[in-house]
């Protein structure tokens, strides 16, 4: 009984230590971010690798979820006779849930494993701390852009990726299976409200950028120095990832649509 | 008689509950080559991570050229560091930058000098550890031993007042270890630096010191020129340097009677 109070103590007193840790780390990025911006060449080489590297499966992906979106709605609203509404469907969807937060969980496989699994085989290899001892800050040099690159990619791969889908929702449905060509744009020009669902999404993957870059930057940062500890930190980035996005869409929804 | 460099009074640092140093003295005189030698986990490479103020010690002093180090703002810090240059056992060279661009790195963070001028000093500094041929080479592409000359080119390319190397010698072949022991040597008089060798290779180590510290257990053995060394009485200094299975540093691990554990009976 009391080993078990024991291990549960440790493990909590473990869990906050770290809590602690990434929030001293996020502060410590965040105060070295504007620093950066003096050097926007390491800034643009990391917005290649983060943002472009990423966006053939956020096209593919976007492009493949608003087809089915388009296929799945039709066949509802074709019940109703709203068929002409399948426009308003897929935009909505996309843009106020499925870009955002889809986008954020493969931005999240894609770039932030990449991410934490660089950062934490530099450290293995020592050169975060070879950095330190050239007198050159590693989280200037090395985090801070990268935090940044994961910061700006993240809303222009969720808008891609709406775009993409609502592209793909209209080759199924107009292209495929008949809905009025007309119809489908005019109706989701009059139901979607810039204020209310485009920039709400943008918001949204705006805090998920935030996020993700934050947890991709802290795992590899304080990932064991090892070929394991590395592979863990990977794993737990792409995990922690996708339950804090997950989580975090319901709060954000919550406020912003829960009137 | 001259200020010493690193100047160690009493430092006790411990990782957990294991104290890693005990009480350590040590100075490291200007214009030296300094050998701190000891057995794998004695805490070498700590040592070299206090005196670049990478770790804090528990107690005790160390200075660097008279400036107590833990108690150094960090930009006064980062200011001595730029004077410090480290060999990493790894060479921990930058994985996405060139040989070339690898050398040019501390140069490039901290002067604003012409690229032509940057150019040259490179250039000068791979030409000094005979690597100039391979500037264009990317860090996979060498062999350990290159990978460490190169490391050696970037940790003098600010022109320090002292280099830290930790585990030179390691996992070298005969010849990249010779061609080694005559950089460390050489650059250490043509550009009249201050040099610490942490290692356990105990020849090659001798070989290039004019003085050296015997670390085991927290505590320094034995210090002094390596000629005193290789002719102390000390049972434990004369087992390290000679590598010899058993002495005082037992063979066996600290365990119980064998007699008692194979007719004992319990299963573990």
């Amino acid at each position: 009984m009391l080993d078990l109070l024991q291990q549960l103590g440790r493990a909590a007193l473990g869990l906050f230590q770290r809590l602690g840790r990434g929030n001293l780390f996020l502060l410590q990025t965040l105060a070295s971010t504007p620093g950066i911006l003096l050097r926007p060449g390491l800034v643009i080489r990391q917005l290649w690798s983060v943002g472009v590297l990423t966006l053939v499966i956020i096209v593919v992906s976007g492009l493949f979820v608003g087809m089915v979106m388009g296929l799945q709605g039709y066949n509802t609203l074709v019940d109703f006779g709203a068929e002409e509404s399948l426009g308003v469907l897929v935009a909505l969807s996309l843009v106020r849930e499925l870009g955002p937060v889809v986008a954020a969980l493969l931005f999240a496989g894609r770039a932030g494993s990449a991410l934490t699994a660089e950062i934490g085989l530099m450290k293995a290899t020592e050169q975060l701390s070879g950095m330190e001892m050239m007198a050159v800050d590693p989280v200037q040099r090395v985090i801070a852009p990268r935090f940044l690159a994961a910061f700006l990619s993240m809303p222009l791969l969720a808008a891609i990726f709406s775009a993409v889908g609502i592209f793909g929702g209209y080759l199924v449905g107009v292209g495929l299976l008949g809905v009025d060509d007309g119809a489908f744009w005019s109706q989701m020009q009059d139901k979607v409200d810039f204020h209310d669902d485009i920039l709400n999404g943008v918001i949204k993957s705006i805090v998920f950028g935030f996020v993700v870059g934050w947890i991709a930057m802290f795992e590899g940062y304080d990932a064991v120095p090892t070929a394991e500890g590395v592979s863990q930190a990977t794993t737990r980035t792409v995990v922690h990832s996708a339950l804090v996005v997950l989580g975090l869409d319901f709060v954000l929804t919550a406020l912003m649509f829960g009137d | 008689m001259s200020q010493p460099v690193v100047q160690i009074r009493d430092l006790r640092f411990a990782r957990g509950n294991r104290m890693i140093f005990d009480g350590i003295d040590l100075d490291i005189m200007p214009g030296s080559v300094t050998a701190i030698m000891g057995p794998s986990g004695t805490g070498k490479t700590t040592l070299l991570k206090l005196i670049g103020g990478q770790l804090r010690p528990l107690s005790g002093s160390i200075r660097v050229r008279g400036e107590e180090v833990q108690t150094l703002s960090r930009p006064a810090l980062y200011r001595m560091r730029k004077r410090i240059g480290m060999l990493f056992q790894s060479g921990a060279l930058l994985t996405d930058l060139n040989v070339f661009e690898n050398v040019a790195f501390p140069i490039r963070e901290h002067t604003r000098l012409p690229q032509a001028l940057v150019r040259d000093l490179v250039l000068m500094k791979l030409e000094a550890v005979g690597l100039r041929g391979a500037a264009g080479l990317m860090p996979s592409e060498l062999s350990g031993g290159m990978a460490r000359r190169v490391a050696l080119a970037r940790a003098i390319a600010l022109d320090p007042m002292m280099v830290l190397y930790d585990e030179p010698f390691t996992g070298q072949d005969p010849i990249s270890m010779g061609v080694l022991v005559k950089l460390i040597r050489e650059l250490n008089l043509a550009l009249g630096m201050t040099s610490v060798v942490v290692s356990h290779d105990v020849r090659e180590a001798t070989a290039i010191a004019d003085y050296a510290y015997l670390l085991s257990d927290g505590k320094i053995m034995n210090h002094g020129t390596p000629d005193a060394l290789w002719g102390a009485e000390s049972q434990w200094t004369r087992q390290f340097l000679n590598g010899l299975p058993d002495g005082p540093v037992a063979f066996h691990y600290p365990a119980a009677p064998f007699r008692d554990d194979l007719l004992g009976g319990a299963p573990r």
